[in-house]
């Protein structure tokens, strides 16, 4: 195993560190716990908005930290659900009066710790909501599992929710909103490599050379179906025909568009598989209003990407285009 | 015989001992139909318990499950810290200011751990998780007639229940994403479970 670390045990807090020496002047970090917060928080009348998860997907979460997104994340260890200790603290650092949003990844340990964490913040008197996104069609049978994985639509749901509690909309009204995001929203993701955890070292998975894993999850849980790598106009179309199948999407939609990097696929390559997703969408009569494409939910080093869709309404696209000035989304400014 | 506030702590370091010595064996379980985190997880979390344990006098046997309860909750993460940390919650609120814990109050103690963490983690019998472990040590310990018998039948039922989740479908956790690709691999957090009866067998039976 080859990383640029200084050691597994201490990946998390180094790479805080290096986030603080870069976004002092924005971010505010602790340490014990870990959390990161905007440097203004907490926005008196606003509601709070806070996500966390396991480290492993930056710049999910802490780099969606700022004006018009999150006011906080909580990053855990890798690929480890944070504690609601964390969580905690975050809520009560964002917490201006008008409420906190916790958005949530369906993910066991996710779900089980921002649990103990609302009723931990409901009993310090603050009012929570909880938006969790569940998107990832290749989970196919969610009544025998752990249910639908939360993957590339919790960006999006960040990123609009950020701006609604900006615009001053109600607590109710931003966790309603988030819900109808992930609601319109459908992903699934490939890779064409695994992934090494710096405290295991070993590869979460075996893929032969030439194969690839459709509808992998962002710890490198199975997909689908492994099949022999084919081009990327052939594996966008095994993405993208179980997205728009699964809502269902249907002709005259107006959609935003999201091809995500999980880690170690050149911007290029992205670029090549966007140019299939378009095409496809045409012949589906989809309109693509918005896209967004790069590395946002990552993986560590994985080599693949993800398909987004989302169903546009007007509120949506409006909170979409509004002005965010985080670390890894800056718009607007 | 009766199991005293030092037994408990004993039984805790014991079991913390086991969480570093088979660190690497539950990390190579759970990299087989997980995350790779359950061994890491769980002797940070330990250690973490331990050092608070030393750090201030515990009143009684409850308030030392507690304490590690805590720990647990705020270092461990994942789906480990939540459940572990309600179990030991749980059994810590039921002994509270227990002094000489009997078989009956042990066994009942064990009864409000098991529905804290099916209350938490709504999984049921043969989901392939922890609960796989519990309920057959909690039965057998139902079943004995001193608690030096139930320690030790309750290590046997955690042991048999731990093997007896390899054949099963994961239907709970990261593993169900597997589907029937979890078969033939022994759980993860039943094998935990198992040390923690086998730990406390070795701390506190024969003790009395």
């Amino acid at each position: 195993m080859k990383k640029l670390i200084n050691s597994p045990d201490t990946v998390v807090r180094d790479a805080l560190r290096g986030m603080e020496a870069a976004h002092g002047d924005r971010l505010r970090i602790s340490y014990d716990p870990y959390v990161v917060v905007r440097a203004d928080a907490p926005v008196q009348g606003k509601v709070g908005i806070i996500s966390g998860g396991g480290s492993g997907h930056e710049p999910m979460h802490g780099g969606f930290v700022g004006p018009g997104m999150l006011d906080a994340a909580c990053p855990g260890e890798v690929f480890t659900s944070p504690t609601p200790d964390q969580m905690l603290e975050a809520t009560k650092a964002v917490s201006g009066g008008a409420g906190v949003l916790h958005v949530v990844k369906n993910y066991t340990g996710d779900v089980m710790n921002f649990d103990m964490a609302a009723d931990m913040g409901k009993a310090e008197d603050i009012e929570v909501e909880t938006v969790l996104t569940n998107d990832d069609v290749a989970v196919e049978d969610s009544l025998y599992t752990a249910g639908r994985r939360g993957v590339g639509v919790t960006v999006l749901v960040e990123k609009i929710c950020g701006a609604a509690a900006d615009d001053g909309r109600s607590l109710q009204d931003v966790a309603e909103l988030g819900r109808r995001v992930n609601a319109n929203g459908r992903s699934m993701g490939m890779a064409l490599t695994p992934c090494i955890t710096p405290a295991s070292g070993e590869p979460s998975f075996e893929l032969a050379e030439d194969e690839v894993e459709i509808g992998i999850g962002i710890h490198g849980e199975p997909g689908r179906f492994r099949e022999h790598i084919g081009p990327a106009s052939q594996i966008a179309e095994r993405l993208m025909t179980p997205i728009v199948e699964d809502l269902p999407f249907s002709s005259g939609d107006k959609v935003l568009a999201f091809v995500n990097g999980m880690g170690g696929t050149p911007l290029i390559e992205l670029y090549v598989v966007y140019a299939e997703v378009a095409k496809l969408a045409q012949e589906h009569g989809l309109t693509i209003e918005r896209n967004l494409i790069g590395n946002y939910i990552t993986s560590l080093e994985m080599q693949g990407c993800s398909i987004t869709l989302v169903k546009l309404d007007d509120d949506m696209t409006r909170y979409w285009d509004a002005p965010v000035n985080t670390p890894a989304l800056r718009w607007g400014v | 015989m009766s199991i005293t506030r030092d037994g408990v702590v004993d039984w805790m370091r014991r079991f913390a001992g086991e969480m570093d010595e088979h660190r690497q064996e539950l990390v190579r379980l759970d990299t087989a139909i997980g995350d790779g985190d359950h061994g890491t997880n769980m002797d940070r979390g330990m250690k973490k318990a331990l050092e608070k344990l030393d750090a201030a006098d515990q009143a009684d046997a409850g308030a030392a499950l507690k304490t590690v309860a805590m720990a647990l909750i705020s270092s461990v993460g994942g789906a480990a810290g939540p459940l572990y940390g309600t179990l030991f919650l749980q059994m810590g609120t039921a002994l509270s200011g227990e002094d000489e814990i009997d078989l009956a109050a042990w066994t009942a103690a064990w009864q409000k751990g098991l529905e804290g963490v099916q209350a938490r983690g709504k999984a049921v019998r043969e989901d392939k998780t922890m609960v796989d472990a519990l309920i057959p040590a909690i039965e057998a310990m139902e079943s004995a007639s001193d608690l030096d018998e139930g320690l030790r039948a309750a290590a046997k039922g955690a042991e048999e229940g731990m093997r007896a989740t390899t054949p099963l479908v994961a239907r709970k956790g990261r593993a169900s994403y597997l589907g029937e690709r979890s078969k033939d691999h022994q759980d993860p957090g039943a094998t935990s479970t198992y040390y923690l009866f086998k730990s406390a067998e070795e701390a506190l039976a024969g003790s009395g």
